[in-house]
């Protein structure tokens, strides 16, 4: 198993999701780097990812598109925030509209992504995502959300336990 | 097959996630959920909870409609407004499915990783 641990943070909305691999620190890092690569586990084997902008370099865009069995498209986005060959890799992703718009009113994720080689030969592989974050988009609409959604979370928690101990 | 099925409850389940968020972030639509868990109540009874019009408690229970949080029924000349834990706990199985999702990105990672790497040793 890749996967060692998994911690999800339901006050933050994030996930920290840690993996192991036995390999080189280059090749790992060109799981990311090569478009070809990426889209062979980005989408599930039903649905392949098929990148057609690639930019992994800080402000770089990426667009691609999954397709469904009966050749739907889905187009997805990310932007670069931020890189650091061979360790660290920081992204906003979301999805599009059929014309490969992003599409603000669909939930963005950030991630942070980060490559250690923990013993010679055996790279530790740390994601840290926060879902749905609308950070990236710079408006202050949009930042309120955010705080809409951990308060929502909250809420759904505060209004299960009143009504589980009113029924008790 | 699992996975197509996974991806497309993923895609819907996201819009609808959304709405369930956007539904819950107004005080009196908590409340109103709050309320239709414990029992029915009429929209006219509702509007009578609050300071605002009839038509602003009818639009409100409307929003908690379409994000699937209450149902609504009609019993004679009254709308009755009830809701299940059910609905209300599947906003909380978010990140279930996120876990889900990056654990199947993960796993196929490896699996493409490794295949590089054997290519590179042979």
């Amino acid at each position: 198993m890749s996967v060692i641990s998994v911690e999800k943070n339901p006050e933050s909305l994030s996930l920290t999701m840690v993996a192991e691999f036995q390999a080189s620190v280059g090749s790992v890092w060109r799981m990311w780097d090569d478009p070809r690569l990426l889209e062979r586990w980005w989408g599930p084997p039903t649905y392949p990812a098929t990148f057609v902008d690639h930019e992994l370099a800080p402000d770089g865009r990426m667009t691609y598109y999954m397709t469904s069995p009966e050749g739907e498209k889905y187009h997805g986005w990310w932007r670069i925030v931020s890189v650091d060959e061979p360790r660290e890799i920081e992204f906003a992703d979301g999805f599009s509209d059929d014309s490969g718009v992003p599409d603000e009113s669909m939930p963005t994720t950030s991630t942070r992504v980060s490559m250690d080689e923990v013993s010679p030969g055996l790279i530790r592989m740390t994601l840290i995502s926060v879902f749905p974050s609308l950070e990236a988009m710079e408006q202050l609409e949009a930042m309120g959300m955010v705080e809409g959604y951990t308060e929502a979370i909250s809420q759904i928690d505060a209004l299960l336990e009143e009504v589980s101990s009113a029924n008790s | 097959m699992l996975t197509y099925n996974k991806m497309v409850v993923q895609m819907s389940e996201s819009e609808q996630t959304d709405l369930v968020f956007r539904a819950l972030a107004d005080s009196t639509r908590r409340d109103i959920v709050a309320r239709a868990l414990k029992a029915e109540h009429s929209v006219s009874a509702l509007a009578s909870s609050y300071a605002m019009s009839f038509a602003a408690v009818q639009r409100h229970v409307a929003v908690l409609e379409r994000a699937g949080l209450v149902t609504k029924h009609r019993s004679g000349r009254e709308q009755l407004v009830s809701s299940s834990i059910e609905s209300v706990r599947g906003a909380k199985e978010l990140l279930d499915r996120y876990e889900e999702m990056w654990r199947d990105r993960i796993d196929r990672f490896g699996e493409v990783l490794a295949e590089t790497t054997r290519g590179e040793q042979a």
